[in-house]
């Protein structure tokens, strides 16, 4: 974000550039105005069906947005918004608040690196390391991240990528799972939490 | 009890579950049993939430008022405290065991509508619970007229994104409802005003997943296992320094030794345990002396100056750096505080400042007092425990390992992990 100073504008908003709302006040957009695309919408109406109260859909709902965008980008926050007859604003508050929810661009392939006290006893640091240069320079497809703990101190050091846990990892995986990202390959089928056979952790 | 047939991939769908015997207890429960007969069952069991507070789960069911006025349950499944990876398990590998127990404490509780909330990052056990509460809503023991009870029970798998608060209850409701997950004051306790403001009961996964079991084969059944205070099973989530980190069921009482060196392997070659949590990264750490030939039961760890908590143990042996072990606790807590309670957020800021100069080779002893007052001053003075998660175990680290800290002070020198 540029720190600077837009002088025709207050303080507080010149220091917040391209989150400036393009009117002074932004109520509820109308759904003629943001043009959702129809599968979105009506994802958020049955997100919305299935609640006492519509508002209990804003997560699932910015989870819609995130899987068709990549992120919570703000055209798609006002489509979601429009859809809920919440403001946007609303939305980017609930979005802010949550780590796996991104109000910034990140790459569509998303890669988090457990480097909570489990992970980091066993190399989580490092593996995170390995996993950055792998995917150096290639930002715009691939987010890599550390991450507090992900609930599988079991497979130390581990990673969840697109949303499926990896573990126990060595450095050299990393390369290996970048690389089957890019080609569209299975990622690590050897490691897949998905295909362990029993509870518990690997044997001594 | 929990993990009883764990390995079969089939337990998972609801086809392999009832022929293990699964929903008989349900079909018993809304045909045969009245929800003051399920609801005394719970309570005589003396079965202790498993989420960390360890607060009577049937005592907790019967604080919901009678009547008609609309009730929630909601699953807590937002299982992010460092250390713990028990519910993921219990979900992937048995979600109807978990749903049968939801749909039970509904019945116990006259519950209409209920919710799992479950962290966004177990996408695959979210998936795996989608399928399997279609698979119930199909077979009829969720929804409309629940085989012919007169009873209604809808069940909605919500997925939260990312935020360790919304583990605490309140928060959690918040996260619910739509909004930033921040705690709520307490009381009204949510049996009270919880979900919506209508009365809620908020149970965790693993305890959930204990009601079928007790309602099948009743409380004294129930109270065979464990210790007077601590009956049942509980699943134990061993991980850090180990041979072999997972989770293992044992029955509540047996000597914390047995866990960590039978269960778990023990230390890796040629090391030793130095120390461990035993409930989870918010409990005080005990040093091995201390603690391994404890009983691990709710009320030993609790005698012994920490806790039980979720049942999490993380195993620090001789090659952990306690400063550094600190430091990732209190920086942990420190993100993931949500900012409401000045104490909190200031309290873990100023914590992780003054670690970062002790591992830096900055410090001063002064600054370790500084650092256990702080610890004082978060506890007990915010609306949830999220500080005090990392003021218990930061101060009772500086206090049982002070050479360890004054060494590392008196280097002048930055330490190595």
């Amino acid at each position: 974000m540029s720190q600077e100073v837009n002088a025709k504008l207050p303080v507080d908003q010149a220091l917040t550039e391209g989150r400036v709302p393009g009117r002074a006040e932004e109520g509820i957009p109308e759904l003629h105005e943001v043009g959702c695309p129809p599968e979105l919408q009506q994802q958020i109406e049955t997100l919305m069906s299935r609640y006492p109260d519509r508002k209990s859909a804003s997560i699932p709902a910015l989870w819609a947005v995130q899987r068709l965008y990549g992120w919570c980008t703000p055209e798609g926050i006002r489509q979601a918004a429009a859809v809920m007859k919440v403001t946007p604003a609303y939305l980017e508050s609930v979005a802010s608040f949550y780590d796996l929810l991104h109000t910034d661009p990140v790459g569509a392939h998303k890669v988090a690196v457990c480097t909570n006290i489990s992970c980091w006893m066993r190399g989580g640091d490092e593996l995170l390391d390995a996993f950055r240069a792998a995917a150096a320079g290639k930002d715009a497809e691939i987010f890599v991240t550390g991450f507090e703990c992900l609930g599988a101190c079991d497979l130390a050091p581990m990673a969840s990528i697109d949303e499926r846990y990896f573990g126990p990892l060595e450095a050299a995986d990393a390369g290996a799972a970048i690389g089957q990202i890019e080609s569209g390959a299975e990622v690590l089928p050897e490691k897949a939490l998905a295909k362990r056979p029993l509870p518990g952790g690997p044997d001594a | 009890m929990l993990l009883k047939h764990a390995e079969d991939p089939a337990l998972r769908t609801i086809a392999g579950y009832k022929g293990y015997g699964g929903y008989a207890t349900l079909e018993k429960a809304y045909r045969e049993m009245e929800a003051g007969e399920v609801l005394k069952e719970l309570e005589d069991s003396g079965l202790r939430g498993r989420g960390g507070a360890g607060f009577s789960m049937g005592k907790k069911a019967s604080f919901l008022p009678r009547g008609e006025v609309d009730k929630y349950l909601c699953c807590n499944a937002d299982e992010s405290e460092p250390g713990a990876f028990k519910d993921r398990e219990l979900m992937q590998r048995n979600p109807h065991q978990l749903i049968e127990g939801i749909a039970i404490a509904s019945l116990a509780a006259d519950i209409g509508h209920a919710f799992i909330f479950i962290r966004g990052e177990y996408d695959l056990q979210a998936d795996i619970l989608d399928e399997a509460v279609a698979e119930a809503y199909e077979a009829g023991y969720l929804g409309k007229d629940i085989l012919g009870s007169h009873r209604d029970l809808e069940l909605v798998v919500h997925r939260g994104a990312g935020a360790y608060i919304c583990g605490e209850e309140t928060a959690l409701l918040d996260a619910l409802e739509g909004k930033r997950g921040n705690p709520r004051l307490k009381p009204p306790f949510p049996a009270v005003q919880g979900l919506y403001g209508g009365p809620t009961l908020i149970n965790n996964v693993e305890t959930l997943s204990n009601v079928p079991h007790i309602v099948a084969h009743g409380a004294e059944w129930f109270k065979g296992f464990g210790t007077e205070q601590s009956p049942g099973t509980k699943v134990v989530s061993i991980s850090g320094g180990v041979r072999r980190p997972g989770n293992y069921e044992i029955e509540l009482g047996i000597p914390t030794r047995e866990l960590i060196y039978g269960l778990a392997g023990g230390p890796r070659e040629g090391r030793e345990i130095k120390a461990f949590y035993p409930g989870g990264s918010s409990s005080p750490v005990l040093t091995a002396e201390e603690g391994l030939d404890l009983p691990y039961s709710f009320e030993a760890m609790a005698e012994a100056g920490s806790m039980l908590g979720s049942g999490s143990i993380i195993v620090a042996d001789d090659r952990v750096s306690i400063p550094h072990m600190a430091l990732r606790t209190a920086r942990f807590y420190h993100h993931e505080s949500c900012g409401k309670c000045t104490p909190c957020r200031e309290g873990t800021n100023w914590t992780v400042k003054m670690l970062e100069r002790v591992v830096r080779g900055e410090a001063t002893p002064m600054d370790l007092d500084i650092i256990s007052s702080v610890q004082e001053n978060i506890i007990g003075h915010c609306l949830c425990v999220l500080g005090d998660s990392m003021a218990m175990p930061v101060s009772a680290m500086v206090r049982k390992f002070r050479p360890e800290f004054e060494a590392v002070i008196e280097a002048g020198q930055a330490v190595a992990v």
